[in-house]
């Protein structure tokens, strides 16, 4: 069975004198997060919908699973979960019928649509309203049914525009969480988002799109790393305060480390130079400090600075 | 949990073929139809006329002579004159907003993350208008029959009325292939409503009479001349053909054109086949932007 797979070959979206998506290439395959960055108006949405046959390119075209969405959308979409801009689901419907409706056409067998539908309610949290109208639901709960759509399937790939949009914070949690979840089980996931702290947290690749043009496509590691001059970022967590003398004069001073900053008494980010073996070394030597280290994690930060450098570099 | 499987088992379903997903998607439109607030209130619209219709004839019963003794004359004043009625209001509530709300309220959006093709959505929208417009119809027919019943008794039950039931439901075929094509002309799903109810409630009559008077040519390009065969289904002497039936009056001189039944049927089928066809043309060109 080959490995799930989404590719754009020379994809091209013209809004009258609006070029939305400039000649777009991209090919992803295998089983991964690949988060899909830009500012408002970068092309993130259009290239969703592009991948989903809800508008049509002006030039090039795209296949999922080797399929082309031009010229084949039922066969292509077999295999994907689509959320695309928050759609609304018809108001009388209950979120069982709701996703009964999307099982049925989507082909589940009927022994197994029960048992679908209420293992997605739960991964949504959504199992108690099961029964009520959705047309009497919040954006967020509205939401987290289409998050549940888009699995009850158990699809190789998933297109997510911007999923966390109009949830609350712990919605915005739970949406990680499960897009976490479902990293684990060989699934391609393809999420655009404008959020730096999610891809950071859920993405094990990025793309950055600008006005419509790609400006790369790597690993969240090679990327930061690309771009700092070679510098990466770690935030680390202790599980104590520590005096800011330790951190200039002993964590600064570690091998590879350019800078070390003290974010907070319990939090440091530690600029170095290097790939993994670079960072596996630093944590050996952080806490043979014994300053208490918890946690070390690539720094949101660091994404940061590459995607406004980029994107400004761009304006 | 779901999430928590080893492999997505997609690969081994089958999504269904589309014939299939017309079927069932059909269902689930109906069942949106059936719960909504429109449907309510179109049903209580036709039980108000039918309220009024039972409430006049009871009344005046006594002085409207054959039209409550004479089968033929009820149900043609009744049902060829009212059921036109019926069907442009449940073509305006069904079919007025089917694909523009499809865009305006964002279900659509739903709907095309799905491995379904357009022409399926379309199809089954379609499909679900027409049983919803085909239940208010036979909720006005049961309002007639009732008092029918109660005048005339249901052996006096006209077969003439059988021929005007089918060529309403050609009509109703045609009408909402109409309100479909001008659903899919906009993304607001109030200009498909207003063209509708303007159109077919008075714009084609209008039209056909103005072709009629000033140019003296039957007007079988317009849809509303064609449906004059429902009231004509219950004439002494049905014109069955293809050709129009050709009168002038003695007092006036105009021209005036009577369409045959065949005829009507054929200009019916046209506007349906030709406005489905255009209308899910529009739709599957249609951008969701």
């Amino acid at each position: 069975m080959s490995p799930p797979a989404i590719e754009t070959s020379e994809l091209t979206k013209v809004f009258g004198r609006f070029t939305a998506l400039d000649s777009l290439n991209l090919k992803i395959e295998g089983t991964k997060c690949v988060g899909f960055l830009g500012p408002n108006g970068a092309g993130k949405t259009t290239t969703l919908k592009l991948l989903t046959d809800m508008i049509f390119p002006t030039q090039g075209g795209c296949a999922i699973n080797g399929i082309s969405v031009q010229a084949d959308r039922k066969r292509a979409l077999a295999d994907a979960g689509v959320l695309i801009e928050s759609p609304e689901i018809y108001p009388s419907l209950t979120p069982n019928e709701a996703l009964e409706m999307v099982a049925d056409l989507r082909g589940v067998p009927v022994a197994d649509r029960r048992d679908r539908i209420r293992s997605v309610l739960a991964d949504v949290k959504m199992e108690e309203w099961a029964n009520e109208k959705v047309g009497r639901f919040s954006k967020g709960m509205k939401q987290r049914i289409n998050i549940a759509a888009t699995l009850v399937h158990d699809p190789a790939v998933l297109l997510l525009d911007e999923p966390s949009t109009g949830l609350d914070p712990r919605g915005m949690a739970e949406v990680r969480s499960i897009v976490r979840e479902l990293k684990r089980t060989r699934r391609l996931i393809f999420m655009s988002s404008h959020i730096l702290s999610e891809v950071v947290d859920v993405c094990d690749e990025v793309a950055l799109i600008d006005k419509g043009k790609l400006l790369f496509y790597d690993t969240l590691e090679n990327v930061t790393s690309r771009f700092a001059d070679g510098h990466r970022s770690v935030d680390v967590v202790l599980a104590r305060p520590v005096p800011p003398a330790v951190v200039e004069q002993q964590v600064a001073k570690l091998p590879t480390v350019a800078t070390a900053d003290q974010l907070d008494p319990r939090r440091i980010r530690v600029r170095f130079s290097g790939g993994a073996e670079a960072q596996e070394r630093l944590l050996e030597a952080l806490v043979a400090l014994r300053i208490g280290v918890l946690s070390v994690a690539e720094s949101e930060s660091a994404l940061e600075e590459v995607y406004l450098s980029q994107v400004s570099r761009g304006d | 949990m779901a999430t928590a499987s080893a492999t997505p088992s997609t690969t081994q379903l089958r999504v269904p073929p589309s014939l299939q997903q017309v079927a069932k998607l059909t269902r689930y439109q109906l069942r949106e139809y059936v719960r909504s607030r429109r449907f309510l209130s179109l049903a209580a619209i036709i039980v108000a006329i039918g309220a009024i219709l039972t409430t006049v004839v009871a009344y005046y019963h006594g002085t409207l002579g054959s039209l409550v003794t004479d089968n033929l004359a009820f149900y043609g004043t009744f049902w060829g004159g009212g059921v036109d009625l019926v069907i442009v209001l449940s073509a305006v509530f069904f079919g007025g907003d089917a694909i523009a709300g499809e865009f305006q309220n964002k279900t659509g959006y739903f709907l095309m993350g799905l491995p379904v093709r357009r022409a399926t959505v379309y199809a089954a929208k379609y499909i679900a208008a027409l049983l919803a417009s085909i239940a208010m119809l036979g909720l006005y027919l049961a309002i007639l029959l009732g008092n029918g019943a109660y005048y005339l008794h249901l052996n006096a039950l006209p077969w003439q009325l059988g021929l005007s039931l089918v060529l309403a439901l050609v009509y109703l075929g045609a009408v909402l292939g109409a309100t479909f094509l001008f659903s899919s002309l906009f993304k607001t799903s109030a200009y498909g409503f207003v063209l509708t109810a303007i159109l077919f409630l008075f714009g084609f009559t209008l039209i056909g009479d103005l072709i009629t008077g000033l140019v003296k040519i039957e007007p079988w390009m317009v849809i509303s001349y064609a449906e004059s065969t429902i009231a004509g289904a219950f004439s002494a002497n049905i014109n069955w053909g293809l050709t129009a039936t050709v009168s002038t009056s003695p007092f006036t001189g105009a021209t005036s054109y009577s369409a045959g039944i065949a005829e009507g049927i054929v200009i019916m089928l046209v506007y349906l086949v030709g406005t489905a066809a255009a209308g899910l043309w529009l739709f599957e060109h249609e951008e969701f932007n």
